[in-house]
């Protein structure tokens, strides 16, 4: 079994795909840094991006499943599930030995777990356009931090530019440490040196708006409000407001 | 400002609007192209859930809850000793605003009870949506409730701010409103349908040959019933579902179940459930109708008025017509695929697109996600396939006791269809 270990983006990934070819390599397995432990009985090999072998993959790719096949799989390495390239290497294969667009080919194994993976994804981001909560900054810059299953701010940031084109706005993904501010002209990656002190995970060190406090009380009351008790179904709640994201939506604090 | 006031106000009049069960904020399409704020795309998004489950997407208020009415079923008649409330236009645009600067919500759903008279009333909600369009840019969603009997002139400018007209039908029959809402008509209640229906058309027209003629209610109009506060059946509701689609192209009709609010003779005593299964039972039949083509009378007819509360109203349906079963899923149409119990309309689509690649086998099923406890009695691929003896009755009660925990325990109106 050979380990091809990559830095986590996509071009890296897909020199990766070059080189199983190249190297007609039998059992690979495509990992990213941090996932693979030195392993008896197997072989690592690093793999460093390589800008004319990833355009290779990706024209020929291409031609196969199109540029929205390609963005799938762009797509669903952002995931990061372990293994999650073994799959995309195994659609990729399917694809090149039929020579036909197969990401519809709902019969076929990797098809199916890369779809899957893609749902899941895709529930993911539209959560994070449901859950993120701004609260305004004295600096006029609307905050929020999020803490996603999967690296979604790549997806989401499009969504935010055209829905708050007025306004300066953060979104920080505190579980990767790196954030997208908008300025009003254009979207950029941040990365915050986060106090290790601040109390709440929700709130950043920083001066507030005088009136944020008022804005999050009548919305936590209208939260109350708009219910309707005999109609309860904490189950239900549930199922559409899973626990892990509470700490960040301001209606489900104290 | 006056915050403490304005949290009562909003707590009462949030409170008094949560029996309206609308909470859609798709289907409409503005674009932010001045750099306003705003954005809708076409889908909605729900920010959160209330602890019964229902989705929060929109600012659901009323303006008011003074009322002139005394209509039995609602909270904020006349004749109701409740403490009321009314908010400033500004109130309601600032709010408004901030909720969506802050991520909150998707838009604003104004509706109210009604203060001096129906023009009155009406004219106040039209000048918060305008405020909302042309003083702050606002590209959200917008659903503006019509008040029975406003003029044809301020219905018309209503259409023209707003996403979304509605005009609750209150009651699934006549004799019903009669009964419980004696201050409204059942004619004067559909006239505004009519008027907005029309005015969707004629701007659409408009649209193709003008490009600068404004949007419409792009969103379309939808309206509302409460079921359970009087004795009608099944048939009836859908009926009257069926008429409003057909008469007035809504968009939706949504299904209240009535939640008790007052002793009185003419209605359910106090403490009766809410029918909360019978009102999921209508939303599948619903989406049956819109999204799987089947016809009313297929569901529900004279010989069956009602929907069997225990089982989904497809496999009654199925367990009514085994003639037309088994489907082989490798073989049948799309339409015929659809019908299958357990297979949902993404299934549906993902059937066709997969037996392209190679015919589709139980295991390949079983993994696309289709509910196979229900699925594989009426299903066939090549010479496999459960060929069942069994007579509906005793198929049913097999069904049901394999999936039993999913219908006894969840008492829901939101469940995922089928």
């Amino acid at each position: 079994m050979t380990y091809l270990i990559y830095d986590g983006s996509f071009e890296g990934l897909l020199t990766a795909i070059f080189e199983v070819y190249a190297l007609q390599l039998k059992e690979p397995r495509i990992r990213r840094k941090h996932q693979v432990a030195e392993q008896l009985f197997s072989q690592n090999l690093h793999i460093s991006f390589d800008e004319e072998k990833a355009n290779r993959v990706r024209k020929k790719l291409q031609d196969i499943i199109g540029a929205e096949g390609l963005n799938a799989l762009w797509k669903a390495i952002l995931s990061e599930i372990e293994g999650i390239e073994d799959i995309v290497l195994g659609v990729v294969a399917y694809a090149l030995e039929s020579q036909k667009n197969i990401l519809r080919d709902f019969g076929h194994p990797d098809v199916i777990a890369l779809q899957d993976v893609l749902k899941k994804i895709g529930r993911e981001r539209h959560r994070m356009t449901a859950f993120v909560r701004f609260a305004l900054g004295g600096d006029g810059v609307f905050y929020s931090g999020i803490e996603p299953d999967f690296d979604v701010l790549p997806l989401i940031s499009g969504h935010f530019k055209k829905r708050y084109a007025d306004q300066k706005w953060l979104i920080f993904d505190r579980r990767r440490q790196y954030g997208i501010y908008y300025d009003l002209q254009r979207v950029i990656t941040v990365e915050v040196q986060e106090s290790e002190t601040s109390p709440h995970p929700a709130v950043l060190d920083l001066e507030w708006d005088p009136n944020e406090n008022e804005f999050q009380k009548l919305w936590k009351n209208y939260f109350k409000a708009t219910n309707i008790s005999s109609r309860k179904n904490p189950k239900l709640h549930l199922q559409h407001v899973p626990r892990r994201y509470w700490k960040y939506l301001v209606e489900k604090g104290e | 400002m006056n915050w403490d006031r304005l949290q009562e106000k909003l707590t009462l009049l949030a409170d008094a609007a949560k029996y309206d069960v609308s909470c859609s904020s798709s289907g409409s399409n503005r674009t932010n192209e001045t750099k306003g704020l705003g954005n809708s795309t076409g889908m909605g998004i729900c920010h959160t859930y209330t602890e019964d489950g229902r989705c929060v997407s929109l600012l659901k208020i009323l303006l008011t809850n003074h009322c002139i009415f005394d209509c039995l079923y609602c909270v904020s008649r006349k004749s109701n000793d409740i403490k009321r409330a009314a908010f400033t236009v500004d109130e309601v645009v600032e709010l408004t605003l901030n909720f969506y600067r802050r991520n909150y919500i998707e838009g604003l759903f104004l509706s109210s009870g009604i203060f001096k008279d129906a023009d009155y009333t009406m004219e106040r909600l039209v000048r918060i949506a305008k405020k909302l369009r042309e003083e702050h840019h606002f590209n959200g969603y917008i659903h503006l409730k019509t008040i029975p009997g406003a003029s044809d002139g301020l219905m018309r400018e209503a259409g023209l701010y707003a996403d979304r007209l509605s005009v609750n039908i209150e009651l699934p029959t006549k004799s019903g409103l009669k009964l419980l809402a004696p201050d409204k008509d059942h004619k004067e209640m559909l006239k505004p349908m009519g008027s907005i229906h029309n005015d969707i058309l004629k701007f659409k027209d408009e649209i193709k040959l003008i490009k600068s003629t404004p949007k419409f209610a792009p969103a379309g109009q939808s309206s509302q019933m409460i079921i359970g506060a009087t004795n009608e059946t099944d048939l009836e509701i859908v009926k009257t579902s069926t008429f409003l689609y057909q008469k007035f192209n809504l968009k939706r009709v949504y299904f209240s179940g009535y939640v008790p609010v007052l002793e009185h003779s003419n209605l359910p005593v106090l403490g009766t459930p809410v029918p909360m299964v019978r009102e999921n039972r209508l939303y599948q039949t619903d989406w049956l109708m819109r999204f799987y083509e089947f016809g009313p009378q297929e569901i529900v007819n004279d010989a069956y008025p009602n929907l069997d509360l225990e089982i989904d109203p497809k496999l009654a349906w199925a367990l009514r017509n085994r003639g037309d079963f088994p489907v082989d899923v490798n073989k049948a149409d799309y339409h015929m695929i659809l019908r299958i119990p357990g297979v949902g309309v993404k299934s549906a689509k993902k059937m066709v697109a997969a037996r392209r690649f190679g015919p589709l086998n139980m295991e390949k099923l079983k993994k696309l996600g289709i509910a196979m406890n229900r699925a594989k009695y009426f299903i066939t691929c090549g010479n496999t396939g459960q060929t069942n003896f069994l007579d509906s009755p005793q198929l049913r009660g097999l069904i049901l006791q394999s999936g039993r925990s999913k219908f006894r325990n969840n008492f829901s109106p939101q469940l995922s269809l089928f």
